[in-house]
């Protein structure tokens, strides 16, 4: 298939129509105001419905409305909004209703900047919204492969009917790469497969089908039973769900952590080193949430291996999760900083390089 | 022998948590009564009905109604009904039942601008100028000197306001076709609620545009008033300031 190149935005707002997505609710937010952009001209083409909500709050409880139908449903935001749609995420992990979420992430706390960063990292996988729940999170680091995990993100998501997150940094949405757009999957609202959807129920239907999208228990031993199913589902996602990149971790004296776009950089680093006679491997979680915590493990405790070297676009947040997966066997170090200002090539060189001199 | 009343099938056997003397099992009766009368006339299919239920007294209505259900978050009741009536489209009815202190305080955003979208749903507006659920709190709703929880000197105007009036509000903006203030507190003003409410529910199915039907209602418990001294309490007290009527009829117009 021939390659074209696309802006990340709208490429991840393409792949989210051939997943099968009709509904999309959004509010303007830089940097991803191209996606409800790229919406409101492509949702009419394809019979789907573009609403731009009075806030994110109101746009993630279209969703909450929307998915309870059966219907595939997305929105996207950029920080400070996705803080806005916590109570909704919350109350869509808690009715166990399948939707997209995306979030471009951009300079924090409070209102930042509107530069790339990875400083929702801990919004995303530490919770967020209120209550024992988790997100099936994705971190891509390509365009392209933002557009790959969109095509079974429904997919996941119906199948545990959990909601789906992506975080992206800033810079996955704003540059253009060449992607291979994948064909529209066929997805219709099936009743047999939903049966817990509002699609249509009469008195005197079997009274376990009808919808009643809730996430109110007001007992104290049926909420305690709606979060053991919620804990037996999140088991079988971390079971199943973990998905992670080796690069060249083979014989690697250094093991760099990194996910999104800081781990493509991390990449350069590692080839600049590898001409300089050190070999340094990376982990680069692609699931945030699982967490693939044996994989770090199991990289990272190779004989070769040193030390960890955490590099994020924050002040040190995944760097909790790798150093719970390395458990003190291995000293971590982090290099990262916020501000939106993107570790080089070089800074990763030179930490290394500081680290192998036991700087 | 031929059948002359029947429950109506649009409520479960469930039994109302309700206090005694409270309005909402009336109107709960005639929103289930007009929906069911309307699936007989054929202006509402049968089993394409979606109710959604909000955060307050009313939080439990999803056991209560017999059809497709949503509980909400708080306020943000017509923020999930515009989300499944986009889905559902003309095929089906898609109704939120709110309580003053998630609709006219932390909802304001969401039916203002449903209303402004001229969303194809009806939002049944219960209006007891109280917060019923979390032990009678001061609600936008609540009349000046009127004493409750956090107003326990009584509503003073000059730092809390006067009271909102939500259908006049809403009857201003372009995008909503019908809005009408009720009341339940005799049997020809029930009759008035349940052909509003029959009036609101046939324009969505023509798809004409965003309904309200305001229902004032009693709290006898927060008031501290028994159900009779709360019914007059409501007339003397609530109705002048909540005028009743069509606030706004565009097919009337």
């Amino acid at each position: 298939m021939a390659k074209t190149l696309m802006k990340g935005s709208e490429a991840i707002a393409e792949a989210a129509i051939r997943a099968g997505a009709r509904y999309f609710f959004g509010y303007p937010i830089t940097p991803q105001t191209e996606i409800p952009e790229y919406m409101s001209a492509r949702m009419p083409e394809v019979g789907g419905c573009f609403l731009q909500a009075e806030s994110e709050v109101a746009a993630i409880n279209m969703i909450y409305g929307a998915a309870g139908t059966g219907a595939r449903a997305i929105t996207s935001s950029s920080s400070p909004g996705i803080s806005l749609k916590q109570e909704g995420i919350s109350y869509c992990a808690g009715a166990r209703l399948p939707a997209v979420i995306l979030n471009v992430m951009r300079g924090g706390p409070g209102l930042g900047n509107i530069q790339a960063s990875q400083g929702d990292y801990f919004q995303a996988v530490k919770g967020g919204g209120n209550g024992d729940y988790h997100l099936l999170t994705y971190a891509p680091s390509s365009v392209q492969e933002a557009i790959d995990i969109m095509m079974y993100a429904y997919d996941k998501a119906e199948q545990y009917r959990i909601p789906v997150l992506f975080i992206a940094d800033g810079i996955i949405a704003q540059m253009m790469e060449p992607v291979e757009m994948p064909d529209f999957v066929d997805f219709k609202i099936d009743p047999e497969k939903k049966p817990w959807a509002c699609t249509g129920w009469k008195p005197g239907d079997d009274p376990e089908k009808r919808g009643v999208i809730n996430s109110i228990y007001i007992s104290t031993e049926e909420l305690a039973a709606h979060n053991d199913v919620l804990q037996a589902m999140y088991k079988e996602v971390v079971a199943n769900e973990q998905q992670w990149e080796y690069y060249n971790c083979e014989n690697a004296e250094f093991i760099i952590t990194a996910f999104g776009t800081v781990a493509r950089i991390a990449k350069s680093a590692i080839n600049e080193l590898k001409e300089q006679g050190i070999n340094v491997g990376l982990v680069r979680p692609i699931t945030v949430w699982p967490f693939p915590y044996d994989a770090v493990s199991k990289a990272v405790n190779a004989e070769s291996v040193k030390a960890v070297l955490d590099v994020e676009l924050n002040e040190g947040q995944m760097l909790q999760d790798v150093k719970l997966a390395v458990n003190g066997t291995k000293p971590v170090d982090f290099y990262g900083h916020c501000g939106s200002q993107m570790p080089t090539t070089d800074e990763i060189v030179t930490k290394i390089i500081s680290m192998k001199e036991g700087k | 022998m031929s059948v002359v009343f029947e429950k109506t099938k649009l409520l479960t056997d469930k039994t109302f948590h309700y206090c005694p003397g409270c309005n909402h099992g009336i109107i709960h009766r005639l929103v289930a009564e007009s929906i069911d009368e309307l699936i007989k006339e054929g202006v509402i299919e049968e089993g394409k009905v979606i109710g959604v239920a909000p955060v307050g007294c009313s939080v439990f209505a999803y056991d209560y109604f017999n059809c497709d259900m949503y509980e909400a978050a708080h306020g943000r009741a017509p923020a999930v009904a515009t989300g499944a009536k986009r889905v559902v489209g003309n095929d089906a009815l898609v109704f939120t039942y709110q309580g003053d202190g998630d609709l006219a305080s932390i909802g304001t955003a969401e039916i203002v601008h449903a209303a402004h979208r001229g969303e194809k749903i009806c939002t049944i507006f219960v209006n007891n100028a109280i917060y019923g659920m979390t032990g009678g709190q001061m609600a936008p709703t609540t009349l000046v000197g009127q004493k409750t929880t956090t107003s326990p000197y009584g509503r003073d105007e000059a730092w809390c306001g006067a009271p909102i009036r939500v259908s006049e509000m809403l009857a201003t903006i372009p995008g909503s076709y019908y809005i009408e203030r009720c009341a339940v507190n005799n049997n020809a003003n029930i009759n008035k609620t349940k052909r509003a409410i029959k009036k609101a529910f046939t324009y969505q199915m023509q798809g004409k545009g965003f309904c309200l039907i305001e229902v004032l209602s009693t709290c006898p418990t927060n008031w501290g008033l028994s159900p009779v001294e709360a019914m007059k309490w409501l007339e003397e007290n609530m109705i002048p300031y909540y005028p009743l009527g069509v606030k706004k009829d565009k097919e009337a117009e």
